[in-house]
Parts: structure tokens; C-alpha cells; sequence
């Protein structure tokens, strides 16, 4: 999952509040500030145990519902948690997997891929239940019955090898992008340059927002191979600067002060030197 | 050449497009300057690319135009004129690089601008002036050494590894380049400084 938003539009979001104030806003009786306070405080990284504790008590909040019975509050907090990074949140996510909420279960799973917990990995396997078949449209909504992308793109990035045969059929799965999710995981389960190659070649065929979803994976997994694909690709030059970055930092050991840059590092960065 | 500039202004698909820009390009004439330019605003970045490359041949006689018919209000095609801007490496274009670097809204002008001002022909200034330009592109590229976008840092550390040709700025850049070793929180920017001072 990227974020494909404004990169183009770098506006600055004056931020207005306080963490204390953020943290009492969860409780206020405006809905609507609550909604607000939860994206602020994962926004702009307030990690206090204040902070992510009203943020678990979000998860469980009932009074903010949509008329299609949606949880926009939980949303919020499922996804300001992950990137949070405290693993005090991981029960409270887990447990949002069955909400009944498309989204809240959506976000919950992109935020457990963050935190990066194993124990969140049998909840996250059993949304895959009933495999490629079950894995439809809802009827009168513009989602699948899971967050397949999320889970797909969660087991890989967790390294849930246990899961290969769960993940593999969803290759064939009728959604391009659902696809492209699969091959993703399999990569990083599997190291198979098959998988990547699979990515590589939708850059070629997909159109323009499947080409920008794929630059996303391929960063990534760092998908090495693809560099010079990358830099090639139809698609904006941020779209490329951030694969390419993914590749690199694969490419770089834990600690980089020392001057020994790989030949594969050196060819990345002129690529990236050439898209400036 | 009115004709090829026609067959521009009449293409009816990206490939026409292209093959028109091309024949355009390939007279280096400078009448074909605005109708390069305009090429830029038509969002085809195959058309565009070889517009970019017909003005970067015909090169200083090109530039007052390039600065005079920046498009403000379609980031696409400013980044291509200030990417030809850049190529050409003229010194007239200082102000519009250093302005671009520091305040387009778009990052990727905001990168070709900060490329651009580390390769300046400062030697086409009279010595004084060189002096006064050069540490003007310095600052700018230093000020946005700090910038929040990785992306934008990035390109001010390829602009300031070119700026470090010249004698009388080396000590400052390299100054800057051990700080951020230490301090840049993105390892592709500091493996990017790594990279420079290895060269």
C-alpha cells in the first residue's frame, strides 16, 4: 500500500493542536474532532503512552458510525497505530480483523504489516478462508469480501512463508491489482525472481494507476532486477524516485557510514541522479 | 521551416507529435525556439523529451525565451523548461534556479532546478560576478540540504557534488556532507553523500 496522495502538492498541513490536545479530543463529544485528533496524532508521530492508549480505547469506540454502519473513528486509530509503533496495539488490531467494518479491517492489517508482530499472523491467514473462490465483490459496495491486498501485501512483508499456498492461487485471481499483491508476497516469501519479473512486466502492460500501484511494489521488496524498468517506466518521476529509493535501501547495509557502496547501489543512485 | 512548424502545431496523435518535434528539432533553427516551448504543455513526454534535447543543442540563444515563457500554471512543462534550462547551464538562468529550488510547489521542478544550479558555465561571468553567483547557488543548495522531501535533499547534494569543482566552495560543501552523514535520517542520502565524496 502507497501513498499515492500529493506528492505533486506538498501542502503544509499547519497543525493546530497540541499532543495533549489531540489526546483529550479523542474523548470530545464532537465526533468529528475525534475523527481528526486520531489522524493527527499518527500524522505527526505522537508516540506517548497517552497517545496510543486513547488510541486502543478508540478501536472499541461506538459512537461514531456511518449510515452503512462503518466505524470511521476506529479507522483512524487502527491506522494512526501503525505507524505508532508500539506493539501495545497489536490485541486491540488483531481484534479489529473481525470488525465488521471493510475498513477498519483494512486498515488494521496495513497496520500489523507496520508493527511487524508475528502473533497477528493466524488472524491475518484466517481472512484468507475459502481462498480465490470466496474472494468477490460485495454486492452494492466497491470492495472484495476481505482486504486481500492488505493481507497479501501483511504475510509477505511478515515473512509468513506458512502461507505460500494460501497467498500463490491469488496470482490467478481475476483483480489485476490483487494480482500484483500476490506476486508481491511471493517474492518476498519465496526470493523467486519469477515473482518480481511478474511486476516488472505489468509495468509494460498495466495502465497508468496499476503502474504506479506496481513501482510501490517493487520498492518495496527491492526487486533489484528491476531498476533499469523502473527508471524507464511511463509514469511520474516521484513515482520512480520512490521505487528506486526502496531498491537502494536494500542495497545498503544497517549502517551506512561506512564507504564501501556496493556496485548495485552505485548503479541505482544514477539512475535516480538521471530522473532528477 | 514553416511548414515543419506546422506539421507541430497539426499532429493529430502522440506519434505524428514526435516525428514533427523531431524534423522540427533537427534544422536547429532558432524560429523553431516557441514552438519547442510549447511542446512542453502537451503532455507528451516522448515529444517533450526530444523538444528538451533540439533547445539544449541551439543552447544560450534559447535561453531568454526558455526564462520568458515558464509555464506557472502546468508544473509538467515547467519542469521540462527548467530541465533545459538547467542543460543549457546558462548563468542569466541563476535567479530562476535558485527561486525554483527554493519555492515551486512542485517537487520534481524543485529537483531539476536544484541539479541545475551545481553546473552552471560560471566561467562565462566576469570573475567578480562568478564569485557573488556562485556563493548565491551555494546558499540556496545549502538551505535546502534541510528540506523535509528525502527527494529534494537528495538533489541538493547532487547539485552541491558538482558546485565542489569549484576551489573556493569545496571546504564549505564538504563540511556540510560530514554533518549529514551524521545527522540525515534517509540512508539512500547519506549513501548519495557517500557516493560524492568517493568521486
Amino acid at each position: 500500500m502507497i501513498e499515492t496522495s500529493g506528492e505533486e502538492y506538498s501542502v503544509e498541513n499547519a497543525p493546530n493542536l497540541t499532543p495533549e490536545i489531540a489526546i483529550a479530543n479523542l474523548q470530545s463529544s464532537d465526533l468529528s474532532l475525534r475523527y481528526y485528533a486520531a489522524w493527527w496524532l499518527g500524522k505527526f508521530r505522537v508516540s506517548q503512552p497517552e497517545a496510543i492508549d486513547a488510541l486502543i480505547r478508540a478501536l472499541e469506540d461506538e459512537s461514531d458510525r456511518t449510515e452503512l454502519g462503518g466505524y470511521p473513528l476506529r479507522r483512524n486509530a487502527a491506522r494512526a497505530l501503525g505507524k505508532l509503533g508500539n506493539l501495545k496495539a497489536v490485541p486491540g488490531l488483531i481484534k479489529c480483523l473481525e470488525c465488521s467494518d471493510f475498513y477498519v479491517r483494512e486498515a488494521a492489517a496495513q497496520s500489523l504489516a507496520m508493527l511487524q508482530d508475528k502473533t497477528a499472523l493466524p488472524a491475518l491467514i484466517k481472512l484468507l478462508d475459502g481462498g480465490v473462490d470466496q474472494a468477490v465483490q460485495v454486492p452494492g459496495f466497491p470492495h472484495l469480501a476481505q482486504p486481500y491486498t492488505a493481507v497479501l501485501e501483511a504475510l509477505g512483508a511478515m515473512g509468513a512463508t506458512e502461507a505460500i499456498s494460501l497467498v500463490q492461487p491469488f496470482l490467478n485471481h481475476p483483480v489485476p491489482r490483487l494480482q500484483c499483491s500476490a506476486a508481491r508476497a511471493m517474492y518476498q516469501l519465496t526470493q523467486d525472481s519469477i515473482y518480481g519479473e511478474l511486476l516488472v512486466k505489468t509495468l509494460a502492460t498495466g495502465d497508468l494507476k496499476m503502474r504506479r500501484v506496481v513501482l510501490g511494489d517493487l520498492g518495496a521488496i527491492g526487486y533489484l532486477a528491476a531498476a533499469e524498468a523502473i527508471a524507464q517506466a511511463q509514469v511520474e518521476s516521484s513515482f520512480k524516485l520512490i521505487a528506486l529509493k526502496g531498491l537502494l535501501e536494500y542495497q545498503l547495509p544497517e549502517q551506512s557510514d561506512t564507504f564501501d557502496i556496493s556496485a548495485p547501489a552505485i548503479r541505482i543512485m544514477n539512475l535516480i541522479d538521471s530522473l532528477l | 521551416m514553416d511548414e515543419l512548424i506546422q506539421a507541430v502545431t497539426v499532429a493529430e496523435t502522440p506519434e505524428q507529435m514526435v516525428t514533427a518535434v523531431k524534423n522540427l528539432a533537427a534544422v536547429k533553427d532558432p524560429l523553431a525556439i516557441p514552438t519547442l516551448i510549447a511542446v512542453f504543455g502537451y503532455n507528451n513526454p516522448a515529444a517533450a523529451i526530444v523538444a528538451a534535447a533540439g533547445l539544449t543543442e541551439l543552447g544560450e540563444i534559447a535561453v531568454p525565451q526558455l526564462l520568458d515563457q515558464i509555464d506557472d500554471y502546468n508544473y509538467g512543462a515547467r519542469a521540462y523548461s527548467i530541465r533545459t534550462i538547467a542543460a543549457i547551464a546558462d548563468p542569466r538562468a541563476l535567479d530562476i534556479l535558485i527561486s525554483t529550488a527554493l519555492t515551486d510547489f512542485a517537487p520534481s521542478v524543485r529537483r531539476a532546478a536544484a541539479k541545475g544550479l551545481g553546473n552552471i558555465h560560471w566561467q562565462k561571468l566576469a570573475p567578480n560576478e562568478a564569485e557573488i553567483a556562485i556563493n548565491r547557488a551555494l546558499e540556496t543548495l545549502l538551505l535546502i540540504c534541510e528540506d523535509a522531501d528525502w527527494s529534494i535533499r537528495y538533489a541538493a547534494i547532487v547539485g552541491l557534488q558538482a558546485l565542489a569543482k569549484v576551489a573556493i566552495v569545496r571546504s564549505p560543501i564538504s563540511a556540510k556532507f560530514q554533518l549529514m552523514l551524521t545527522n540525515d535520517t534517509e540512508k539512500a542520502v547519506r549513501a548519495r553523500i557517500q557516493l560524492a565524496l568517493a568521486q
